[in-house]
């Protein structure tokens, strides 16, 4: 009895965080029991969709990550579609036009974004204009100056060496062939890497005297998302293998966790989207970690660009048309305050997941795209209730 | 004369707090009723209570008004009968037009549809009243903040009022704004309007008030006639409480001084000619409990915030000097590494996140002393707040408890950990008790001593004056941005303090007089 009462406090405490991961599973789950039950069945969860998923929508996690870092800040970005659009037609210019190789396209391209992110943040942070209103201007400039540059046409096809960025897997190394062997070690290690970082912040929890999750709800979440990743391992190794963007994915998410949760800096941007006045009253620079969170925008911005572009192996003027919302949306359906200073990284890369899984669903079961919208729509005021819902309780 | 209002034997309780106990107040039609005492004698929850913020029923006693029981359910309801109060704040909207400003909310319109050319001549007529030349059309945020008192006034007149409140009205104007308010105050009296006051500057009440009624501690203290006003009768009646033993034991052992601060000057960040500090000097030694007192408004926090990294202010000169050597605290973080620290007054808004939980707020302002190379330590980070939980005696579950749970005397305690972690040398506290019962007061002054007898010099901004007199072992008395007065723990006393004040603002007055005199 005591132990259940115990659980459910633990759950009100942290329902935020586990239940993102449960109504991920639970979208998964529901579609595909809807289209195995079909009169044409189809298997949801097969490797094409996994890798699929992953492609189709890692420039939205992307973005996503740098979002987060602006919205605790307590702004917004706007323009981070058309700085996609702008810098993807910058990678292609400099590729098919100029002829350079991709390792110095890369870079270039990354410099190309952090220097548009430092031309709005400027505004933003020493100005101290509305972010709202620049970005906006942003947006605006950047689909401009994208048709600009593309003269209204479309820039392609690339070398196969800067498709990869996207459509590449990870070469086998260990000439195993099929399962692929790297993919089933890498998935190997992150699972060990996932239960001695469980069991070490559980040691940490219990030594600074922070209330411990109970064991059964530790193991629960700890064997599903196990069980999860190497069945999605299994999938991939079963298929072509992990793909580039997976791991561009994993190490950045990983990167972006520590910096938010361990480091100086990213402590002091949510004691910034916390209480501005305090933070600098406290000694912090407020403006410019504001500069730096758009910079740093900006770079996964042309990130994301070239990803895209190197997908659709061509910049079109249309390209990233739409993607500030997805990204935004992915932030607060992960659970960012609109008004600043909190959200977590794998919360947002969850959100972005579980937007991804709707899209491909949905379009599997042939539900249409207007359909689709209101659909998402509803999804993000849904999770939003609920996060104001549990705060006012 | 007739008697306008009669408020009897009011009492109104906060929870724990007894706000207000057995007011009397008797206004007559046509007169000045300046309301006097200190900071938070409870002169403002009687003029809710009589306005209906707080409503009939949430107070005891009665209230007759023109020989009637007033009942009161909101502002509007005491708006209908005359009764209008003109706030600190002022409760204007700064881009709508003076006309808009006036009419707002009693609107000149039928159906919903405002007649234009009739609300601006009645605007240009109530301006006339007031002594105000402006166009009606023009935006109220391009007026001074005097003009903008004066539109206030001009508003409870569209609204036929018969008892104007004005809560001190003067406390943000000028000199020569203010003798044009309290012209137009008098004015208004020829013509019948009866008015309150509520000030603490006694040059002005003297010039304007028909009765005084002075309140201590919630209570009514005395009403005094016009014929009888005395400096010296006011002073005793505002301050003439006893002082129980609320403070820790404490032996003073100053040291050599540690931070001086001489020719400090600081200019308004937006008024252009207005000087909030001027040609402040003064010392802190080492082990020494140091107070500012002063009014509300006479410049005691700018005067801490523009020292503490320029965190107030425009133009400020002036030198610091720690142990001797000049420091440059123009910024937070140079501030801090010259050893000084800033506990704010308004603890929730500038002090904490509240958001967050006890561990990150206590390391925010050093978190370079639990990191390496950029990346924290939180095993350290937890220590280190483990520690100050411990130390003072912050009462909470864990250090990971959201400080927005805190009770106020904790949540100080937790700023005071916050400060401590970067090791000051000398710690300014603004207002260290405000908004905390009684048994946390004395942990803080416990732990205020503590801090002394570590070394560390203090200064404590307080507006209680018998805090300051239990705690400190000197005392400056500040007034309208200037130190005007140093008193040592032996000389001071409530009416010293009191008197430097009062006199300060009389010598200002003579002084402008002869100024004219000079000019005529």
């Amino acid at each position: 009895m005591s132990e259940e009462k115990g659980l459910g406090a633990h759950l009100g405490g942290h329902l935020r965080e586990n239940g993102m991961l449960v109504a991920l599973i639970t979208i998964v789950v529901l579609f595909s029991l809807i289209l195995s039950f079909q009169a044409q069945p189809v298997n949801f969860v097969n490797s094409l969709n996994i890798t699929n998923l992953f492609l189709q929508n890692g420039h939205v996690i992307i973005l996503a990550l740098g979002m987060l870092l602006i919205i605790v800040a307590g702004h917004i970005d706007l323009s981070v579609g058309s700085v996609a659009a702008f810098t993807g037609a910058v990678a292609a210019y400099l590729t098919v036009k100029v002829g350079l190789p991709f390792y110095v396209v890369i870079p270039l391209t990354l410099i190309v974004g952090g220097v548009i992110g430092a031309l709005q943040g400027y505004w933003v942070a020493f100005w101290r204009i509305p972010s709202f209103i620049v970005t906006l201007a942003g947006m605006m400039v950047f689909r401009g100056a994208t048709m600009w540059l593309l003269g209204g046409q479309n820039i392609g096809p690339f070398p196969k060496a800067f498709q990869a960025l996207s459509n590449g897997f990870i070469p086998d190394l260990t000439g195993i062939g099929r399962p692929h062997g790297l993919t089933l070690i890498v998935i190997a290690i992150a699972i060990g890497l996932q239960f001695w970082l469980g069991f070490r912040s559980r040691a940490r929890d219990a030594e600074f005297g922070i209330a411990a999750e109970p064991p059964a709800l530790f193991w629960g979440r700890n064997v599903i998302i196990a069980a999860a990743t190497a069945f999605v391992g299994w999938q991939l190794a079963g298929f072509r293998g992990l793909p580039n963007v997976m791991v561009v994915l994993a190490v950045l998410t990983a990167l972006y966790a520590f910096f938010t949760e361990n480091t100086v800096t990213g402590r002091r941007i949510y004691a910034l989207g916390g209480n501005e006045k305090a933070a600098k009253l406290s000694g912090i620079r407020t403006d410019r970690l504001v500069f730096l969170c758009f910079v740093n925008m900006g770079v996964l911005a042309a990130l994301a660009g070239m990803i895209v572009t190197a997908r659709l192996n061509s910049a079109t003027p249309k390209a990233g048309t739409g993607f500030e919302l997805d990204a935004i949306a992915s932030v607060f359906i992960g659970g960012a305050s609109m008004t600043g200073g909190s959200g977590k990284i794998i919360g947002v890369v969850i959100g972005a997941l579980i937007m991804g899984v709707m899209n491909m669903g949905m379009s599997m079961l042939s539900i249409g795209i207007d359909y689709q919208q209101v659909i998402k729509g509803l999804v993000l005021l849904a999770a939003v209730i609920f996060d104001v819902y549990n705060k006012n309780k | 004369m007739t008697v306008l209002l009669e408020m009897k034997g009011i009492g109104k309780s906060f929870p724990g707090v007894r706000a207000l106990d057995q007011v009397n107040l008797t206004v007559e039609a046509g007169e000045i009723h300046a309301i006097c005492g200190e900071n938070g004698a409870g002169k403002s929850t009687l003029m809710k209570v009589l306005s209906g913020v707080y409503p009939h029923g949430s107070y005891e006693g009665e209230i007759v008004y023109e020989g009637a029981v007033l009942a009161n359910r909101s502002l509007s309801d005491s708006e209908e009968k005359g009764i209008i109060i003109i706030h600190q704040e002022l409760a204007l909207v700064p881009l709508l037009s003076i006309a808009e400003n006036l009419f707002l909310g009693n609107e000149v319109a039928k159906g919903g549809v405002i007649n234009w050319p009739e609300t601006f001549q009645k605007t240009e007529s109530l301006l006339k009243k007031v002594g105000l030349s402006e166009s009606p059309s023009t935006k109220v945020e391009k007026l001074g903040v005097g003009k903008q008192q004066l539109i206030e006034i001009a508003k409870a007149l569209a609204k036929d009022v018969r008892l104007l409140i004005l809560d001190e009205p003067t406390a943000a104007l000028q000199e020569n704004d203010s003798q044009k308010l309290l012209d137009l105050m008098l004015e208004l009296k020829a013509q019948g309007v009866t008015q309150i006051i509520i000030s603490h500057k006694l040059n002005e009440i003297s010039r304007v008030a028909d009765r005084i009624t002075v309140i201590r501690d919630g209570t009514t203290v005395s009403t005094i006639n016009r014929d009888e006003i005395s400096e010296d009768r006011i002073i005793r009646d505002m301050v003439g409480r006893d002082m129980a033993n609320r403070y820790p034991e404490r032996v003073p052992n100053p040291g050599e001084v540690l931070m001086e601060v001489s020719d400090w000057n600081v200019w308004h960040p937006e008024q252009q000619n207005r000087q909030m500090i001027r040609d402040a000097r003064f010392t802190v030694r080492k082990g020494e409990i140091v107070g500012i007192a002063g009014l509300m408004g006479a410049g005691r926090t700018e005067l801490a915030m523009s020292l503490f990294g320029k965190s107030y202010g425009r133009n400020i000169s002036g030198t610091v000097k720690m142990g001797g050597k000049l420091v440059d605290t123009s910024t937070v973080t140079r501030a801090v590494a010259a050893g000084l620290s800033y506990v704010t007054e308004d603890r929730k808004v500038l002090g904490l996140i509240l958001e967050e939980p006890i561990v990150r707020n206590v390391t925010l302002a050093n978190l370079p002393g639990v990191a390496r190379r950029g990346v924290l330590d939180k095993r350290r980070e937890t220590q280190v707040s483990e520690q100050y939980r411990k130390a003072m005696a912050i009462r909470t579950p864990g250090v990971q408890q959201k400080v927005v749970n805190l009770s106020g005397g904790n949540q100080q305690k937790v700023v005071l950990s916050k400060w401590l972690f970067t090791d000051p040398q000398v710690l300014i506290l603004d207002e260290p008790t405000r908004g905390i019962d009684v048994g946390a007061k004395f942990e803080i002054y416990t732990i205020m001593n503590d801090l002394a007898a570590q070394g560390r010099g203090i200064v404590m901004i307080s507006s209680e004056m018998p805090e300051l007199l239990g705690m400190c072992d000197r005392i400056y008395v500040m007034n309208e941005g200037r130190l005007v007065g140093e008193l040592t723990r032996e000389e001071a006393s409530q009416e010293r303090i009191m008197a430097l004040i009062i006199r300060d603002n009389g010598q200002k007055t003579e002084g402008r007089k002869a100024g004219e005199g000079e000019a005529a």
